[in-house]
C-alpha cells in the first residue's frame, strides 16, 4: 500500500492536499456559518482566470494568482456588504466573468490541453517549487487561524456584540477573506477550479450534523477533511480515476452518512 | 460625572435624521428604560451608545470609570443565527475577550465566565448547545456573556421579545437583582408597563420630542398618560369615564 508514495508527485500531492484540506475545513466552518459558502466558488473562478493569463504570459502562475485572488476576496466582501447587489449575485457576476476571461485567454494562447487540468485538477500539476510555496502558505493560514480563533468565533457568532466590546469585525472579516483566498489558490491545482469549493463546504456541513460546540465542529471538520482527501487520493490512484472528483464524492458520502446518523439520533431522542 | 452623558445628540442614516436635540445622562445605579414607538430611534440610540453608529452631531461622553468597550450588551435575539453550533460555555467565554489582548483565554477570564454563569443560573447547562435551549435560557446565556464584558453597565435590546410571560418575568427579576447588586441597566423595551414597574428612569422617544426623567415623573407626564393603560379598556369603564368627563 505504501508503494504508491514512492512516486514524488504522489508525495507532493499528499502533503499539499492534506494541508489544503485542513485549511479549507477550518475556514469552511466560518464561511458556512457566515452564509458565504459560495465565496470559495467565486474565488476559484477568479483564480482560474489569473492562472490562464499567467500561463499565457509565461509568468509563474501561483505568484500571479495569489494577489489577484486576494484582491477579488476583498472586493467580494465589500460588494456583498455595501452595494445594492446581493452577495450571491455579486459572486455569480465576478465568478462567471473571470471564468470566461480564463477560457478565452487559454484558447487564444493555445493552452487547450491544460484547460482540463485547471478546471478539474491534477495531482501531476504541482512542481517542487509550487509544493514548497503551498506548504508555507498553508502553515501561515493554519497559524493565523489558530492565533485569532477566539476572536473569529466571537465575530462569527455575533458581529454587533464583538464590535461593541472592542473587537473589530471588519478586520477579522478581512483576515477570513484573505485566508480563504490563499487556501483557494493553493488548493486549486489539485482539486480543480470547479471542485475546490467542495473542500470548504462539505466537511463543515458534515461536522455540523453531529457536533454541538464550535470547537468540536472545527476539530471534526478538520479530521473529516483530511481523512476524505487521503482516502480519495489513494482510491483515485488504484482505480485510475481523477483525484479531485474522487475526493469530492468521498466527502459527499460522508455528509450523507452523517446526515442519516443525525436523523436517527433525533428520532431516538424524541 | 455620569457613566454616559448625551448632549444635543442628533443621529440618523443616509436617508434621514432619526432624532435630534436629545440630551440625557445615565448615572451609576440607574435603571433606564428607553421606550417609544417603532421607528422612533430606540435601536439607533442604543447603537450610538455602543459605538456601532456614530452620531451626526452632538456628543456622547463616557465617564466615572466607564469605557465604551466596557459596556455589556445583550442584542436582540434575531441578530443571532439559530443554527450556530456553540456551547453555552463558549458563548459566555467570548464575552471576556475585551479583557485581554492575547489570543488565548487566561485562567481569570475562565473564572469570570464561570462566575457569571452562576450569577444567572446556567452553570448546570454549560455544555449544552446554545441553539437547543429555550428562549429564556438563551437570553440568560447572552446576559451572562454581557456581564463578562462589564462590571458597570449593561445595555439590553428588547430582551423579552419572543419569551413567554413566565420567562419574561424571570428575566425582569434577574435584571432587577443585577441592578440591586450595582450593575447599571439601560434597557430598550416595547413593554411599557413593565418598564414603569422596574425602571428608575424613563427615556421616551417620540419623533420630534422626547421625555427624560424619573419613572415617578413619567407616569404623570402627558407621554406616560398616553401610553400607560391606566383606564380599564372594557366598554363599561369607557362609558363611566365619559360620564365622569362630561360631569
Amino acid at each position: 500500500m505504501l508503494e504508491i508514495f514512492s512516486y514524488d508527485f504522489m508525495v507532493r500531492a499528499l502533503i499539499v492536499g492534506t494541508l489544503v484540506s485542513l485549511c479549507a475545513a477550518l475556514l469552511g466552518v466560518i464561511l458556512v456559518l457566515k452564509r458565504y459558502s459560495m465565496i470559495g466558488d467565486g474565488l476559484s473562478h477568479v483564480g482560474f482566470g489569473a492562472l490562464a493569463v499567467a500561463a499565457a504570459a509565461n509568468i509563474a502562475p501561483l505568484q500571479v494568482a495569489v494577489p489577484v485572488v486576494l484582491i477579488a476576496a476583498f472586493c467580494l466582501l465589500r460588494l456583498s456588504k455595501k452595494s445594492k447587489l446581493n452577495g450571491d449575485a455579486a459572486i455569480a457576476v465576478i465568478s462567471s466573468s473571470a471564468l470566461a476571461v480564463g477560457v478565452i485567454v487559454a484558447s487564444v494562447s493555445g493552452l487547450n490541453t491544460d484547460l482540463n487540468s485547471y478546471l478539474f485538477g491534477s495531482i501531476l500539476a504541482t512542481t517542487d517549487t509550487d509544493a514548497v510555496f503551498c506548504v508555507v502558505l498553508a502553515v501561515v493560514v493554519i497559524a493565523v487561524f489558530l492565533v485569532f480563533y477566539n476572536k473569529i468565533f466571537s465575530v462569527t457568532f455575533d458581529e454587533n456584540f464583538a464590535a461593541a466590546t472592542g473587537t473589530r469585525p471588519a478586520l477579522y472579516n478581512m483576515i477570513i477573506a484573505a485566508l480563504t483566498a490563499l487556501t483557494i489558490v493553493i488548493g486549486m491545482r489539485i482539486m480543480g477550479t470547479l471542485l475546490i469549493s467542495a473542500l470548504i463546504i462539505f466537511p463543515a456541513l458534515s461536522a455540523m450534523r453531529l457536533c454541538k460546540s464550535f470547537k468540536s465542529v472545527i476539530i471534526v471538520s478538520g479530521i473529516l477533511s483530511v481523512f476524505c482527501f487521503i482516502f480519495g487520493l489513494i482510491l483515485s490512484y488504484y482505480f485510475d480515476i481523477p483525484t479531485g472528483p474522487t475526493v469530492v464524492l468521498f466527502n459527499c458520502a460522508v455528509l450523507l452518512i452523517f446526515f442519516v446518523i443525525s436523523k436517527i439520533r433525533m428520532k431516538l431522542m424524541m | 460625572m455620569s457613566y454616559i452623558k448625551c448632549t444635543d445628540l442628533k443621529m440618523g442614516y443616509e436617508d434621514g435624521v432619526v432624532f435630534e436635540n436629545l440630551s440625557f445622562s445615565v448615572n451609576k445605579g440607574d435603571y433606564l428604560c428607553i421606550v417609544g414607538e417603532n421607528g422612533s430611534g430606540k435601536s439607533t440610540l442604543m447603537k450610538g451608545l455602543l459605538g456601532l453608529v456614530s452620531p451626526l452631531s452632538g456628543a456622547i461622553e463616557y465617564g466615572d470609570g466607564l469605557e465604551k468597550k466596557g459596556i455589556g450588551y445583550l442584542p436582540q435575539q434575531t441578530d443571532i443565527q439559530s443554527d450556530f453550533p456553540a456551547s453555552v460555555y463558549e458563548v459566555v467565554l467570548s464575552g471576556t475577550l475585551s479583557l485581554r489582548k492575547l489570543p488565548f483565554y487566561s485562567k481569570s477570564q475562565k473564572k469570570t465566565a464561570f462566575e457569571n454563569m452562576d450569577r444567572v443560573g446556567i452553570s448546570d447547562i454549560k455544555n449544552k448547545c446554545f441553539q437547543e435551549l429555550s428562549g429564556g435560557q438563551q437570553q440568560r446565556v447572552l446576559l451572562a456573556r454581557a456581564l463578562c464584558a462589564t462590571t458597570k453597565l449593561i445595555i439590553l435590546d428588547e430582551p423579552i421579545t419572543g419569551l413567554d410571560p413566565l420567562a419574561s418575568q424571570e428575566l425582569y427579576d434577574l435584571v432587577k437583582t443585577l441592578n440591586k447588586d450595582g450593575i447599571t441597566v439601560v434597557m430598550v423595551s416595547h413593554d411599557i408597563n413593565s418598564a414603569v414597574t422596574h425602571a428608575s428612569h424613563i427615556l421616551h422617544l417620540s419623533g420630534e420630542s422626547y421625555f427624560y426623567g424619573t419613572t415617578h415623573k413619567y407616569v404623570r407626564s402627558p407621554y406616560g398618560e398616553k401610553f400607560l393603560i391606566t383606564d380599564c379598556p372594557c366598554d363599561d369603564c369607557r362609558h363611566q369615564k365619559e360620564v365622569s368627563d362630561n360631569a
